[in-house]
């Protein structure tokens, strides 16, 4: 079973220097696409290979590369950046890559300056992955003192400068408008969109906005192609995935495995079931902002499709486990009081709503609720579901 | 007033973004390093620096809830209070350090050592329950590890 993005991950040693990294094929894709493809032509291998966006909206990476203006002034400013703000409750993927692998992200995030013809990137850091910082700083150096950032890169003419920028909080960043305002030095508040951030982003340039794993894809795709891409998933949606599982089991962790594992081989498989003594109540699979999973849903694959054809979404990969000896309601107001926190307040529904829906929890888990009360945790189910607010915070809560 | 360094540091920003209100958050990163946390005044400073309202730059300094606006201890405690951290047991973390510190979230200990925050996810959640010391994380908490894990900070 090939795992491309973790291959030469070891959590007991530290990540491959630029030169051990090159040793095993890395930056062979900037040397090869720089000097013998067209930004076009990436363009249309990432999206042939239907690389679809790990930061849970699962959108085709080529296609929204695509929407970026290629025609007329190239000298325009444009701009790459990489979310690594990963502080969706329950999510550890984006770690295991940036503090394993640094050289992957960077060179993911060259192809895909390269093909946006973008002169400058970001990698937009939670404060909390102090390690991954510094590991990145010693990255980014290695690779400008090795010729792959700065002025004409291999000699191909091609400019990219590249970024570390590290946050000071708040969940909000992670979305990818509101990200851009924390990188101009605003609230991290969201834009309206239309105009998406390809045509109008950070500093009203053109900008896209990718997760650091979908970043890491964009390397293996260029050197062994889409159909290769396309064939390590067991299902519709390409690619292998970083699974995650934590909560009561045997074993939390992380695996790449190939997109499309089921939920009951994940947790009985990798995860090594759950504890002794202990039942499988049920399962948010991407993260706190996906719908609960049950014992009926085991056989569901773990992809983009399947999830949400079983009511949930994949989101992040990562699933949060509650067994049957913790409080589900206990379970539930946790997860309401950190989106109630982390509402930024920008429209009401969301900044008036959770606060209420998260006191009603805490008054049902304290023996204190009321009939009325479930009615009233219905119509704000309603009142925040999609399309209601500004931005996908409050339909994620609900 | 900015000191010295400060204002490299900050001029430094400064080159690097198209105009110089988009440096504030780093300002204020730059200036909470030096100092612990925002006073008024430093606020005031780095607004007039960044020729900008002082309401505006507390704006930006109160929504992000690591710019601390308060004074705080020496050492900073993140107890990570999100949703794997719950399953795992944070609240019994929680409980023993109230007693061995004698704070609740938000607080500061009497000798100005620590100040316990709650913090969402730590992105460890597999190794859940964590915490982060200043710089420092550490995974698979128990109650009993606290002693040990606190005394390292002076
Ligand atoms: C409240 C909120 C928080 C988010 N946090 C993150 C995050 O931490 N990391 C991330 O990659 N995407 C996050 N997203 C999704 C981004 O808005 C965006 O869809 C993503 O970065 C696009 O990259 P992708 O296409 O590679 O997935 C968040 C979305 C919302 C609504
Ligand atoms: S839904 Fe919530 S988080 Fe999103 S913009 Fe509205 S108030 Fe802000
Ligand atoms: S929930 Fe505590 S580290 Fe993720």
């Amino acid at each position: 079973m090939e795992r491309p993005l973790t291959e030469h991950i070891h959590p007991d040693r530290p990540p491959f220097n630029i030169k051990e990294y090159e040793a095993v094929g890395g930056y062979a894709a900037v040397r090869m696409a720089l000097k013998e493809w067209s930004p076009k032509q990436l363009q249309q291998a990432v999206q042939e290979s239907n690389l679809k966006g790990r930061g849970g909206a699962g959108f085709n990476t080529g296609l929204k590369w695509s929407f970026v203006p290629m025609d007329g002034n190239a000298a325009q400013t444009k701009y790459v950046i990489a979310n690594a703000d990963e502080m969706e409750p329950g999510t550890f993927k984006d770690r295991l890559l940036l503090e394993g692998s640094p050289h992957q992200l960077i060179e993911g995030m060259i192809l895909a300056a390269f093909a946006i013809q973008a002169n400058t990137s970001y990698i937009f850091l939670r404060f909390a992955y102090k390690k991954a910082a510094r590991i990145l700083r010693e990255s980014l150096q290695e690779a400008y003192d090795a010729g792959y950032l700065g002025k004409n890169i291999l000699g191909t003419g091609f400019n990219l400068d590249m970024h570390l920028h590290t946050g000071v909080g708040r969940y909000m960043c992670g979305e990818e408008t509101a990200l851009l305002n924390a990188l101009e030095g605003k609230r991290a508040t969201p834009r309206a969109k239309p105009p998406f951030p390809q045509v109008s982003g950070l500093y009203g340039k053109p900008t896209i906005v990718n997760n650091v794993e979908t970043f890491c894809c964009v390397p293996h795709i260029v050197n062994k192609g889409a159909a290769w891409f396309r064939s390590l998933s067991k299902s519709e949606d390409a690619g292998t995935k970083l699974y995650g599982v934590s909560g009561k089991v045997n074993r939390p962790g992380i695996w790449e495995l190939p997109m499309g594992v089921t939920v009951r081989e994940l947790l009985e498989e990798h995860a090594g079931g759950m504890r002794k003594g202990l039942g499988f109540k049920g399962a948010l699979p991407g993260g706190a902002s996906t719908d609960f999973l049950t014992s009926e849903h085991l056989d569901v694959k773990m992809d983009f499709k399947s999830v949400a054809e079983a009511g949930s979404r994949l989101g992040t990969g990562t699933m949060i486990v509650l067994d049957d000896a913790t409080c589900p309601v206990g379970f539930v107001h946790n997860l309401q009081h950190f989106f109630a926190q982390e509402s930024c307040g920008w429209c009401t529904p969301c900044r008036e709503g959770l606060p209420w829906v998260e006191k009603i929890l805490l008054s049902l888990e304290n023996g204190e609720g009321r009939e009325e009360d479930l009615d009233l945790l219905k119509m704000h189910t309603d009142l925040l579901g999609p399309g209601k607010t500004f931005c996908a915070l409050a339909p994620g809560a609900m | 007033m900015l000191t010295t360094t400060e204002i490299k540091a900050i001029e430094h920003e400064i080159s690097l973004v198209p105009h110089k209100k988009a440096a504030v958050i780093e300002a204020l990163k730059i200036v909470q390093q030096q100092r612990g946390w925002v006073s008024d005044e430093s606020l005031g400073a780095v607004a007039d620096y960044l020729g900008m309202s002082q309401a505006e730059v507390d704006s930006v300094a109160t929504f992000y809830n690591l710019i601390f606006r308060k004074p705080v201890g020496r050492h900073i405690i993140l107890l990570c209070d999100s949703i794997s951290c719950y399953v795992m047991g944070y609240r019994n973390l929680y409980a023993a350090l109230q007693v061995q510190l004698n704070i609740k979230f938000g607080g500061t200990t009497t000798d100005q050592l620590f100040t316990l925050l709650p913090n969402p996810c730590l992105g460890c959640c597999d190794r859940a329950p964590a915490l982060m010391i200043d710089d420092d994380l550490y995974t698979n908490v128990e109650p009993e590890n606290l002693k040990e894990i606190l005394a390292k900070y002076t």
